[in-house]
């Protein structure tokens, strides 16, 4: 929150004098109510995937052959699986890990787009024409056909996974930061700042960088969502984590064939994980970008 | 126009050949060894150097290069390592049931997404509007793979009335398509609502109310024609999207297409498979994009090229 605060007050106007660009942002934010609920769904489901090991009385990997394939019932919320294991504490264990993925290898797109755009947009030229062309070139590319790429190339497992999902993430941070950077270079406050005799790199990340921050926050937390949905879909094909781990795609991969023999609850809890998940960050994604940028509010 | 088509045609050969280098050298960073894959467990190295020699793999990277290319200027695509088939052959079986698939789950989607985006943009602010975009929403927020196995559930299992797995008969389209179309019905709605909200705020469209038009004449003629611009671009980019999705979809439903194909391949370090697949998959997205640029020139008569 604290970045977020400052960073509105650059590259767009507050017409409303009485209020500080911090009050404006809380007011839109608070009347985005459904941005609310989808934060804190995920903060309480983080919490929850946290704390399970201390207060689920099963844990994700334990093996129970005398209760395989019961149906979701007070004991097991969501019913076991082929090997017995509580489908519920798996899902928890699947959310743990879907979070670090998409919050890891977006991190890691976000890092090295936000430099790359940075240096694009701040000294031009050459540069700036090598950056872009190589983002136009992975952009043109469907995530999860470049994602399979790399996973094909890599191997599977989850560092690769967290690698392939991060090299697509770069582009998109890398044309948003350059766009803001070419307009706030020319700015008052940047002339102000090399005038005092600040070095490129203090203009850059001290100067420029804060004020492109909100859009990059914004993208941020929609591209977590998309991570996660591309990351499932590579365990799901068979691409990603290690099939017997207990993550969400892999969960639904090998629970097709008994949901085909009628046992739902294998293919049902874990996909709709994934869907809630997902969601939350798309509608906070939505809620922050209104709340950032007056312009687009259109209510 | 035509010249226009040609030269745009004319200036893939060098993207292509720039995607064939790349595919021909990550192929070959790939790790394993498919001669000894082929040959089994149990095979003694000269065997598999005979497996290497036979498939022309004990040559230079360069030479291999060089056979790769002259071999897809002439067509051949070459061997598949796991089956002995041709490669081509290969693809071409596999070609149709994701050709359908993809045009199926393109066809609807784009249609529904259209037609969903300008009544929400037009009922702007009211409950439909809300519900629809809320839809719309969780439609890119579903994973198509799941989205698919519910269906499965409840058609196949529950119901028992469509197939589970593979591409017998025109009904075992629908299911898969349905799966595939969803994420884009989404985008596409969302996107057009937009475009025709924009559209809407324009002299031109205030001109054709106030010269007495009909309102719906307004809408779906001249704000949804200006509209269409960006949302065929959108459309295009989906198409895309669905060629990577179609790989996910066609594991859930078993499909007999090129993306079941290319997991196979992969899982089986097929070299010239995954090589075919990988060049063929750019070469119709390439086309894709050319498409649509093509696209516009009809939609808005101002942009002609020259």
């Amino acid at each position: 929150m604290a970045l977020v605060s400052d960073a509105p007050a650059a590259g767009q106007k507050t017409e409303r004098i009485a209020r500080s660009p911090f009050s404006e942002f809380r007011r839109r934010f608070v009347t985005r109510l459904g941005a609310l609920a989808a934060g804190f769904f995920l903060l309480v489901m983080l919490l929850v995937a946290l704390a399970a090991p201390w207060i689920l009385p099963f844990g994700p990997d334990e093996f129970d052959y005398k209760n395989t394939l019961s149906a979701p019932s007070a004991i097991h919320w969501a019913g076991t699986d082929e090997f017995g294991r509580d489908i519920f504490a798996r899902i928890l264990n699947g959310a743990k890990l879907s979070m670090f993925i998409g919050f890891v290898s977006v991190t890691i797109g976000a890092v090295i787009g936000v430099i790359a755009g940075l240096l694009a947009g701040y000294y031009g030229g050459w540069l700036d024409s090598i950056v872009m062309r190589v983002a136009d070139v992975l952009f043109a590319f469907p995530g999860i056909l470049l994602a399979i790429g790399i996973v094909a190339i890599l191997g599977a497992g989850l560092t690769n996974v967290i690698i392939a999902v991060a090299v697509f993430s770069v582009p998109a941070f890398a044309r948003i930061v350059r766009s803001g950077t070419l307009g706030l270079k020319e700015t008052t406050y940047v002339e102000a700042a090399r005038a005092a005799g600040a070095s490129n790199v203090i203009i850059m990340f001290r100067h420029i960088l804060p004020g492109g921050l909100g859009a990059v926050i914004v993208y941020f937390t929609m591209r977590i969502g998309t991570s996660i949905l591309t990351a499932t879909s590579l365990s799901f094909i068979g691409l990603g984590v290690e099939p017997s781990i207990a993550e969400w795609g892999a969960m639904l991969s090998t629970g097709r064939e008994y949901m085909l023999a009628g046992k739902w609850h294998l293919t049902f809890f874990p996909g709709l994980a994934i869907f809630l998940t997902v969601l939350c960050f798309n509608i906070l994604g939505d809620g922050l970008r209104d709340a950032l940028d007056p312009k687009l509010d259109d209510n | 126009m035509l010249q226009y088509f040609l030269r745009r045609l004319a200036a893939l050969v060098p993207v292509l050949f720039l995607i064939s280098i790349f595919v021909f050298l990550f192929i070959h960073a790939l790790p394993g060894d498919p001669a000894r894959l082929l040959a089994g467990e149990s095979a003694t190295q000269e065997e598999v150097e005979a497996i290497r020699k036979a498939l022309n793999l004990d040559r230079p990277l360069f030479a291999q290069y060089v056979d790769f290319l002259k071999n897809l200027a002439t067509g051949n695509l070459g061997i598949s390592l796991r089956t002995g088939e041709p490669v081509a052959t290969m693809i071409g079986r596999a070609f149709m049931p994701t050709f359908w698939l993809s045009v199926c789950a393109l066809a609807w989607s784009v249609v529904f997404g259209l037609v969903a985006g300008v009544v929400s943009a037009v009922r702007r602010g009211s409950a439909g509007d809300h519900a629809g975009m809320f839809l719309a929403v969780s439609g890119i927020s579903m994973p198509n793979f799941w989205l698919g196995l519910l269906l499965m559930q409840f058609f196949s299992v529950h119901l028992g009335w469509l197939g589970t797995s593979g591409f017998d008969e025109p009904s075992d389209l629908i299911l898969p398509s349905i799966t595939l179309g969803a994420g884009v019905a989404a985008v596409m709605a969302r996107f057009t609502r937009s475009a025709v909200i924009d559209v809407a705020r324009e002299d031109f469209i205030r001109t054709a109310r106030a010269k007495g038009l009909r309102e719906r004449i307004v809408i779906w003629k001249h704000a949804l024609r200006n509209a269409l611009i960006p949302v065929v671009t959108m459309a295009g980019l989906q198409f895309g999207f669905l060629l990577g999705g179609s790989i996910v979809v066609e594991k859930v439903f078993r499909w007999p297409g090129l993306g079941s194909l290319l997991l196979d391949a992969i899982n089986f370090r097929d070299y010239a498979v995954v090589q075919a697949e990988i060049m063929l998959f750019s070469l119709q997205f390439l086309l894709i994009n050319l498409a649509v640029d093509m696209l516009y020139g009809f939609i808005n008569p101002a942009i002609r090229y020259k």
